[in-house]
């Protein structure tokens, strides 16, 4: 399988690729080029031009001073084996380990995995669990978007056609915060079926000051499990509470089914992956 | 439509394989693996699935071990490519390659120099890994004839090479083979079943 023609661009600067951006409507960005290839080769992308940000100066590297600031085409591997964002954001390096395979997360990039806005994708929910925002770059200078803005629906964001995705930035986390991401892989592919991610801070008092939990799998986009985060908030971080949110997770959340897991069958792994990932936050605590 | 579709302009590449170099004007279309396998006529590597699943296309772009069906070659411009053709040195195995001959690691062959590829960049990475770093490495790589047991154990078998004859983890200089290692090594593995 070969994908349709196109023009091939690589630029070496941001504006330089929103430049061609602008010129061509059906252009796409290319990043790792691992959703976007497969999906070409298939014919159902069939973009007229691809701006390769491969050699954009700038976009990869990993700052952990205060704030994280992580560029968009650093790949999964430097995530994944980054010494800094294990001490820093642990939940980062964690879920890049289980993107997909190792060849996956060799090419894929975080910023890439933001922009495609796939159902199943892993980071769509950590970045909504941990408060990111990304930096985007068009003709008229640069914005930032709360990952809450940046997903719209399967496989759409607020990011407009001639934007380039630049950074991710993740605010620092405060007090005694715990995190975690657990999914059901899907067997083939390592898609997540059901992902859930979890954010949780902890007062002096002992008692939840602020939960994020984030679904992905289950919905057409990645959504925060508000019912859950709220059975929490105020509660001391138990076996009780735990399980008071799991069974509220999909409360407010429109499941999908499809020929792999229907609806109801994902409700349940949504009970089940809160549960776990609550666990495994609470356990990270320390 | 299809006569609405101008021909994209050819660009220029140039790719290092297995250390020789190589210079070439390829339609931005061109998948690295056809690349490898039509232009260059380097057929080891294999297509297997063509949507980026099966691995057998693995082969090391610029040190990182990728799916050759999912990369263009202009994205490979400038870049150094190895495939499993580049392994053996001077007519003598990769210890890789030796473990999957001693391990009996392969029966149609078909997923072979994908998995080879795969297992040689975990070995770069982890030069001692678990069984289960093993299994978790090849999550990108399937094979229908095996199921995997020997591929495991061809893995250890290299990964107990490669540190036990102190041959340095990226695999120059490596297959110095010889066979009472084996039976050595075939002794830790007594009591696992096959
Ligand atoms: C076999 C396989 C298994 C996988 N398993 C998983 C998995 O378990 N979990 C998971 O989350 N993902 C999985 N993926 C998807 C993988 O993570 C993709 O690499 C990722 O979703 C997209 O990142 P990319 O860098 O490859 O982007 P590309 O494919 O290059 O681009 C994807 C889309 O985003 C746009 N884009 C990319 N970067 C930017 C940018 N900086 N600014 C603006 N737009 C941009 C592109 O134009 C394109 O539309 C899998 C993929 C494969 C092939
Ligand atoms: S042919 Fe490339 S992954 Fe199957
Ligand atoms: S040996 Fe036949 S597919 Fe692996």
């Amino acid at each position: 399988m070969f994908p349709n023609q196109f023009d091939y661009h690589r630029p070496t600067t941001v504006a330089e690729a929103v430049g061609v951006l602008q010129q061509n409507p059906d252009a796409k960005v290319l990043a790792g080029g691992h959703s976007l290839l497969p999906a070409m080769k298939l014919r159902l992308a069939a973009p007229s031009a691809l701006v390769d940000l491969s050699k954009v100066e700038g976009l990869t590297g990993i700052s952990t001073n205060g704030s994280v600031v992580i560029g968009a085409m650093t790949t999964y591997a430097e995530l994944r084996d980054s010494a800094a964002l294990k001490a820093a954001l642990p939940i980062v390096p964690e879920t890049a380990y289980h993107v997909g395979d190792p060849q996956v997360q060799a090419v894929g990039t975080l910023g890439g995995s933001l922009a495609h806005a796939d159902p199943s994708a892993d980071f769509t929910a950590v970045a909504l669990a941990l408060d990111a925002s990304v930096k985007a770059v068009g003709a008229d200078g640069d914005r930032t978007i709360p990952a809450e803005e940046l997903f719209v629906d399967l496989f759409t964001t607020s990011l407009a056609p001639d934007e380039v995705l630049t950074e991710i930035h993740i605010p620092a986390a405060t007090g005694r915060t715990g995190m975690a991401y657990e999914k059901f892989r899907h067997p083939a592919s390592g898609y997540a079926v059901v992902g859930v991610a979890a954010v949780v801070s902890v007062g002096v008092d002992g008692t939840v000051a602020q939960a994020r939990i984030a679904v992905t799998g289950a919905t057409s986009k990645a959504t925060r499990a508000t019912a859950a985060e709220q059975a929490l908030v105020g509660k001391p971080l138990s076996a009780d509470s735990i399980a008071a949110a799991a069974a509220v997770a999909n409360q407010g959340l429109e499941l999908n089914g499809d020929h792999y897991a229907s609806a109801e069958y994902r409700a349940h792994l949504l009970g089940v992956y809160t549960r776990r990932a609550l666990e495994r936050a609470a356990a990270s605590l320390g | 439509m299809a006569t609405a579709v101008p021909m994209a302009t050819r660009i220029p590449v140039r790719i290092s394989v297995n250390g020789t170099e190589y210079a070439a004007e390829v339609e931005p279309r061109l998948l690295l693996v056809h690349f490898l396998r039509d232009n260059l006529g380097l057929t080891g590597t294999h297509v297997g699935c063509d949507t980026s699943q099966c691995g057998a296309c693995v082969v090391y772009l610029d040190g990182k071990s990728v799916k050759s069906c999912t990369v263009l070659t202009v994205q490979a411009d400038g870049g150094e490519v190895q495939t499993i053709e580049g392994l053996a040195k001077d007519g003598v195995y990769d210890p890789v390659q030796q473990g999957f001959w001693e391990m009996h690691g392969l029966q149609c062959g078909y997923c072979t120099p994908g998995m080879i590829m795969s297992a040689h960049s975990l070995l770069q990475r982890t030069p001692n890994p678990s069984e289960e770093e093993i299994r978790h490495a090849l999550e990108g790589n399937l094979c229908r004839c095996t199921g995997y047991q020997n591929i495991v154990k061809a893995i250890q078998y290299a990964a107990n090479q490669m540190s036990g004859a102190g041959v340095s983890g990226n695999g120059s200089g490596a297959g110095t083979h010889n066979p009472q290692d084996v039976g050595d090594w075939k002794g830790e593995l007594a009591g696992e079943s096959t």
